[in-house]
């Protein structure tokens, strides 16, 4: 800028000129480390187009003076947690279910290993604090379909149930109403019926004898004598107090209807074995495991 | 481009002139007397303790650290001789702030600004720099020479400098290497540092404090004082006419003449101070003040002048004490010629002895009171409560149980809360049912899931509170935890 010569007395410093309504410029450019740290940081920016990947081509990118890449840096480092974490998640996979929940050192970290898991595969249906749902099973309670020993745990999460994998659970509640072998009449007479095994109260004025009569010619041979249920076909216990679906008529009605399938998927292949050892522990912990 | 212009060189009619003044370089002059003695004490104390405090032992017993003073951060845990803190229990450390703080406004009301003069760790190394520098350059005017002398550096001036800087540099690293033994066991780490197998995070931290050490005290100096610490801000608004700050005694030193002319005036029974403006209070002062000119943000009451005054005064035979520790109360007493009266008993002091007092009080009893095996439970949340198949509630907890003690305990858990409950923790196989037990190691914690199960039929209501006695069955130490015990 033109130095005018003119100074400014208050301030002691040259104006530029420059004058509007009487008020002078002053003559104030920026200062010169400040220049210096702009030029460098200039500088600076055309050595990263240079040695990092920066600019984008039609179908690729620059790569850069030594190729280095995030994807690449970011493999090395989820290898390093592998092989950090190798040796406790090998410990895992080496011991036996029962081994682990003796050990409370695998045991904890079966646990915070399971937990992590579960939240991300297991949460969508069965909650987060796998507190289940209407048609999804809680797992803190001591009712299991399929069983609540950690053996028997650990091979519905590893095979599922209904999932079409070879070695899953398999059983069908029957549609009873829909395929026509129960009339409307007698559906809501097997329901009361069932509704007693429990200890629930009654529809005034039903025929228990009839109902008992329709039960055992129809639903002992999954459900069992005297409806304890058959954790083989996954048939659940009718006397006790835990309802999958609901206990009220309404819904035991639509229940032997229409019938019930619902399906746990199979999570062998998908989690390696440690990871399906931990979640068995970990469901196993939450206090309903047998 | 501008012209560079001396703005000092500007004074039109009608400017205010400039509002900035470059700062003056210090060179304290050296004294002898009894503050100087007070303060050399006192700063072999101050550096005494921080230097060779990590190396005091302390016997805690096999596998413990034996170490006085110890902030052992991996392990969370804090050691002061016969006090180990863990990390739930700092609050300890804000009654102690609550202490200094009230401590610092207790000296305030005394004796002015001791800690900024005698104690504060800036005045204790810049003075400790200032002996360094004084050895190798000289005293006062020396300095003053040797920096205003425009000859080309001498070797012997050169040779001085780089002694001076090289001593500083080595106090500065030496502080930050005191630093970090705080942190780990001395010894050890004193054999790692310097076989350069210390840990990255100690060179880091020593070269940290060498950094800001010889910066502070070898170049800030005063001007931390003046410009960077609040201290003299707040002090101004604590002190009150009663403390004894460092007063220039104006009702006998004014005026002030020369010895020569003095003696004139007092053969003709003429009426004159003790000050002979001699400029000694000047020449010693750290912060390079004035005195004279009264009480000033910048004086740090060091008691320096004082003696350089006292020095003074006994040389031409007047009484010592022109510049002393006093009020203002006291010399407008003089000069009505009442004696002069030092209260220290005063509500202000009284009120602050009893905070202290107080708060310690409390800290000492909390700390001699403190559970050495406490329990803390959180309820399961999700789900709050579950229904087992025979109707039956059971609600999940986590318990964390701790062992502060430096052995290993076997814990009992009793829950008190619903009728009848059984009480289960995960993984545990109990040899008594129903009352599970529990071995924690020593100086550690334990969590642990446990489950309440208790009859629905006996137990009707939403929610109810249940207790969790955690005993150690060998010393009989309990310790208890109240949460709810939830129905769906």
């Amino acid at each position: 800028m033109t130095d005018h010569g003119e100074i400014d007395h208050v301030s002691g410093k040259s104006t530029t000129g420059h004058e509007w309504d009487g008020i002078k410029e002053l003559n104030t450019p920026l200062p010169r480390w400040w220049l210096i740290t702009f030029y460098l940081t200039i500088i600076w920016a055309i050595g990263y187009w240079i040695v990092y990947p920066a600019w984008p081509l039609i179908s690729t990118n620059t790569t850069g003076l030594f190729g280095y890449s995030t994807r690449a840096s970011l493999a090395v480092e989820l290898a390093n947690l592998e092989a950090v974490r190798g040796e406790k998640m090998a410990a895992l996979a080496k011991a036996s279910l029962a081994e682990i929940e003796k050990d409370p050192a695998l045991l904890a970290l079966a646990r915070a290993k399971g937990r992590t898991v579960f939240g991300d595969n297991c949460a969508p249906c069965h909650g987060s604090g796998a507190a289940g749902a209407k048609g999804f099973p809680n797992l803190n309670d001591d009712d299991w379909l399929w069983g609540g020993t950690l053996d028997q745990i650990m091979q519905t999460i590893q095979y599922g149930a209904r999932s079409g994998h070879a070695k899953t659970h398999e059983g069908q509640m029957l549609a009873f109403g829909k395929d026509g072998v129960l009339k409307p009449d007698e559906i809501v007479t097997v329901a009361n019926y069932v509704r007693s095994l429990s200890g629930l109260p009654t529809r005034q004025g039903y025929d228990a004898a009839k109902g008992e009569k329709i039960f055992t010619e129809n639903c002992v041979a999954c459900h069992g004598d005297g409806g304890k249920g058959n954790a083989e076909l996954g048939a659940p216990n009718l006397t006790d107090k835990i309802w999958l679906y609901g206990s009220d008529e309404a819904t035991l009605i639509e229940t032997i209807s229409q019938g019930r399938s619902g399906v746990m998927p199979a999570w062998d292949g998908r989690l390696d074995p440690a990871t399906l050892k931990a979640m068995a522990v970990y469901v196993h912990s939450l206090g309903g495991g047998k | 481009m501008n012209k560079a212009v001396n703005p000092n060189e500007l004074q039109p009619e009608g400017d205010y002139g400039p509002l900035y003044a470059s700062r003056k370089k210090v060179y304290p002059q050296s004294v002898s007397g009894s503050f100087r003695r007070i303060k050399w004490g006192l700063m072999a104390f101050c550096l005494g303790v921080y230097y060779l405090l990590p190396f005091v032992r302390w016997n805690r017993g096999l596998g413990a650290p034996n170490q006085a003073v110890l902030i052992d951060l991996p392990n969370s845990r804090f050691y002061f001789f016969f006090i180990e803190l863990w990390p739930q229990e700092v609050y300890y450390f804000t009654g102690l702030l609550i202490v200094a703080a009230v401590a610092l406004f207790l000296m305030n009301s005394i004796g002015g600004r001791i800690w900024c003069g005698y104690l504060c760790p800036q005045t204790v190394w810049t003075d400790l720099f200032y002996a360094v520098e004084r050895l190798i350059e000289g005293d006062r005017r020396e300095r003053m020479k040797k920096d205003a002398s425009a000859d080309p550096m001498k070797l012997e001036r050169i040779s001085e400098i780089v002694l001076k800087h090289s001593i500083w540099l080595l106090i500065a690293w030496w502080t930050g290497g005191a630093w970090v033994l705080y942190f780990n066991d001395a010894p050890t780490l004193v054999k790692e540092l310097v076989t350069f197998q210390g840990p990255m995070i100690a060179y880091i931290w020593i070269g940290i404090l060498t950094a800001t050490t010889y910066l502070l005290a070898g170049y800030m100096r005063e001007q931390v004082c003046t410009y960077m610490c609040p201290w003299p801000r707040i002090q101004a608004a604590l002190t009150d006419e009663w403390a004894l700050n460092v007063t220039y005694r104006y009702d006998r030193g004014e005026k002030r003449t020369s010895v020569k002319k003095a003696a004139e005036l007092r053969a003709l029974g003429e009426q004159v101070g003790d000050c002979v403006d001699c400029y000694q209070c000047v020449a010693v002062c750290p912060t390079g003040i004035d005195i004279r000119n009264g009480p000033q943000l910048e004086c740090i009451q060091c008691g320096l002048c004082i003696d350089a005054c006292d020095t003074v005064m006994k040389k031409i035979g007047r009484p010592t004490r022109l510049i002393a520790y006093d009020n203002d109360i006291n010399i407008q007493r003089r000069q009505e010629g009442k004696p002069p009266i030092y209260r220290i008993v005063r509500p202000r002091t009284v009120i602050y002895s009893a905070m202290i007092v107080a708060v310690g009080g409390i800290m000492l009893y909390a700390l001699l009171t403190r559970s050495l095996l406490d329990v803390n439970v959180l309820h399961d949340r999700n789900p709050i409560a579950v229904k087992l198949s025979d109707g039956s509630i059971r609600n999940a907890y986590t318990v964390r149980l701790l062992n502060k003690r430096g052995f290993d305990r076997v814990i009992a858990i009793d829950v008190d809360g619903p009728v009848n409950a059984t009480v289960h923790v995960v993984g545990v196989d109990s040899v008594t049912p129903d009352r599970p037990m529990i071995v924690i190691g020593r100086d550690q914690t334990a969590e642990l899931r446990l489950l309440v199960t208790a009859p629905a039929e006996q137990n009707p209501e939403k929610s109810i509170p249940v207790h969790f006695h955690v005993t150690d069955i060998g010393l009989g130490e309990v310790a208890t935890a109240t949460d709810n015990f939830v129905a769906p």
